[in-house]
């Protein structure tokens, strides 16, 4: 009976449509293109016709390769050091750039370490963007556990009964609202070398006894200060939706435990945490998801310097696809970021399953 | 068992507002920074960063660093685009998900399902993803204008509004929605002969008021605050929006408080917006919570 007045196949699909399409258009094809345009040469615009270019594109990112490289020896065959009593090794260009060794031409050295009297060097044929996929590895890997956690913590917090807390609440949420570009150049001046809030900070907390640290001009601190700043903007989101979850429990579970003289930490290992499984898994796929796309800090912050430690995927996507108008380059990147999104987030949901 | 006696639950008490209260200035004082610093002029701005003073109105005020913004960049003109992007899209955002929310809720068509699927797991695609093959296809794409028929959306405003009109997201909240709906309202309408479109546009819609509201505070946050896409796709300053505008600012020796200006006018709208609403802008975020 209902589904005789419901059937309307002519008004179900009309009204789909428009929301399909766009979505069709807007976000399936492109996202099929990208595959498709990593196979080829293609630029924004170019006199030259496209090319299938097969995995090109792949290997001129992706190579990488461990050269071992034995000292130099004087005549008598000893070992040359130089004043320092370091060991001196052949460039590795004249590997790199050798006709004997053409599958190693065009990489450049990423980082070597030394084992007894041999060096080995591991080289890549895209040196700024590995440290792209490490810097944004390790982003994802700080601020993913860190934020979430933080973002529980806040969320017990508010969940207390106190009077005035739904004021602390809005404000623990107000960066939330406030666009990531207006936060990242606000903490510009935060993290400013000279005149920067937080060396004051620490200079006034130590009472002069703190040395000034240009946070994003130093290498060792500048993704650490980005991660910092990130985790503070985007913390509040994830407690609101921790406290979601929270509010699911029911009361009555807390009532049991309060009779059983359960004790705050057993009440939370055992009512509290066990409630927020599904509620876990959200919030660590959607902080992973957004940690991977970090490009707007990075853009506004550093430009990924300096010397590339602040390098991150889209930001070297941007950089080839917008930047050198390079679309079959930045079209990889996107592929490659995709694919290492969806692969971290199936073993999240494998390591949080139903056991 | 701790006997709690009136003077230590006064204490316990004063303890726990005194970590909420700490962690409240941790929240807010980059941003009570930001609007002080926009009243002084450079110099007492850069002095007052080594003292309390930095979050303190005082000193030499005055509106001069937002009267120098406004004349170093067409603010007018960035915050014109911005609202009129956002504004068009919000509004053809909620009109067409919640068109096709209702088709997949109420409606039975061949293929409902799988559709609705396919939209779903677009959710797993991130906009980063599809950034750069996306402006290749909108560089291409045809549009009728006054002039007749031209190529390539670049530099328009259609390019910012139409690709974020429809999105999973939107569409999933609806559907959420519609479903908790009574079923009997819409049968009773379609007993007495009412067309779909009636029935979407005089029984649903009328009883949509909060997941509107939801979707609108989510789409308003995410295209005020765009910054990615109309970076890479409009180079002419007569269609960027406020937060590409900011390049304006950023120049070898930067006037802090011409840029702390310029932060405050673009952000005090929206955090005004969110004080007054703000149970409807935390059931917003609470409410994608819920997809799990």
């Amino acid at each position: 009976m209902a589904s005789k007045l419901t059937r309307s196949t002519g008004a179900g699909w009309a009204f789909a449509l428009p929301g399909f399409g766009l979505i069709a258009l807007f976000i399936i094809v492109p996202f099929f293109f990208a595959f498709g345009l990593s196979l080829t040469n293609q630029r924004l615009i170019s006199p030259n016709p496209t090319e299938y270019v097969g995995f090109e594109n792949y290997r001129d990112l992706l190579s990488l390769s461990v050269i071992t490289l034995e000292p130099e020896r004087d005549d008598s065959g000893a070992v040359i050091r130089d004043e320092d009593g370091e060991i001196e090794y052949p460039r590795v260009r004249t590997i790199t750039r050798s006709d004997d060794f053409p599958q190693y031409r065009g990489m450049r050295e990423w980082f070597r370490w030394q084992s007894a009297e041999t060096a080995r060097v591991v080289i890549a044929s895209d040196v700024v963007f590995m440290k792209a996929l490490v810097n944004t590895l390790m982003f994802v890997l700080v601020v993913a556990p860190v934020q979430g956690g933080l973002a529980l913590i806040l969320a017990l917090l508010i969940n207390q009964k106190l009077r005035g807390i739904n004021i602390y609440r809005a404000i623990y949420f107000m960066p939330v609202v406030v666009s990531i570009v207006v936060v990242s150049l606000l903490w510009r001046f935060i993290y400013d070398g000279n005149d920067g809030l937080l060396n004051n900070l620490l200079s006034a907390i130590t009472f002069g006894g703190w040395q000034p640290v240009d946070w994003l001009g130093n290498p060792d601190t500048a993704l650490g200060s980005i991660m910092a700043m990130s985790i503070w903007q985007a913390v509040g989101f994830h407690m609101v939706i921790w406290l979601s979850g929270l509010q699911t429990i029911s009361p009555t579970l807390y009532e049991a435990a309060e009779i059983e003289g359960a004790s705050k930490w057993q009440t939370f290992r055992y009512v509290t945490w066990p409630g927020l499984r599904n509620t876990a898994v959200l919030v660590l796929i959607v902080i992973t998801m957004q940690a991977f796309a970090l490009f707007a800090q990075i853009d506004v912050m550093t430009n990924g310097g300096p010397l590339d430690s602040t390098q991150t995927v889209v930001f070297q996507a941007v950089e080839r696809g917008y930047g050198k108008q390079d679309i079959s380059g930045g079209s990889t990147i996107s592929v490659i970021l995709f694919l290492l999104v969806l692969t971290i987030s199936l073993i999240q949901r494998w390591l949080t399953r139903e056991k | 068992m701790a006997v709690i006696t009136p003077d230590n639950r006064g204490l316990r008490l004063v303890v726990r507002y005194a970590v909420l209260t700490l962690i409240a200035i941790i929240f807010i004082f980059p941003l009570l920074f930001m609007g002080m610093s926009s009243l002084k002029p450079d110099q007492q701005l850069l002095a007052d960063t080594s003292s309390l003073r930095a979050f303190l109105p005082v000193g030499d005020l005055s509106l001069e660093n937002y009267r120098e913004a406004f004349e170093r960049a067409p603010v007018g003109l960035f915050v014109f685009n911005s609202v009129l992007v956002t504004g068009t899209t919000v509004l053809l955002s909620l009109a067409i998900c919640s068109l096709a929310a209702f088709s997949f809720t109420y409606l039975e068509w061949r293929g409902r399902g799988l559709i609705l699927s396919i939209i779903l797991a677009t959710l797993i695609i991130p906009f980063e993803t599809i950034a750069i093959p996306l402006l290749l296809l909108v560089s291409k794409l045809p549009w009728i204008g006054f002039e007749g028929l031209e190529w390539g959306w670049l530099n328009s405003y259609r390019v910012q509004i139409i690709p974020w009109i429809a999105d999973g997201l939107t569409i999933f909240l609806f559907v959420q929605y519609f479903k908790d709906l009574p079923r009997e309202l819409i049968e009773a309408a379609r007993v007495e002969g009412a067309s779909w479109f009636q029935i979407y546009y005089k029984v649903v819609m009328p009883l949509a008021g909060p997941v509107l509201a939801t979707a609108a505070i989510l789409k308003f946050l995410v295209m005020y605050n765009q910054y990615l896409w109309p970076l890479i796709v409009v180079q002419q300053e007569s269609y960027r929006p406020v937060m590409v505008g900011l390049q304006y600012f950023f120049q070898l020796n930067i006037a802090w408080g011409e840029v702390m200006a310029y932060l405050t006018l673009i952000t005090v709208p929206v955090l005004a917006f969110y004080l007054v609403l703000q149970r409807a802008f935390i059931a917003s975020i609470a409410s994608t919570g819920v997809k799990g």
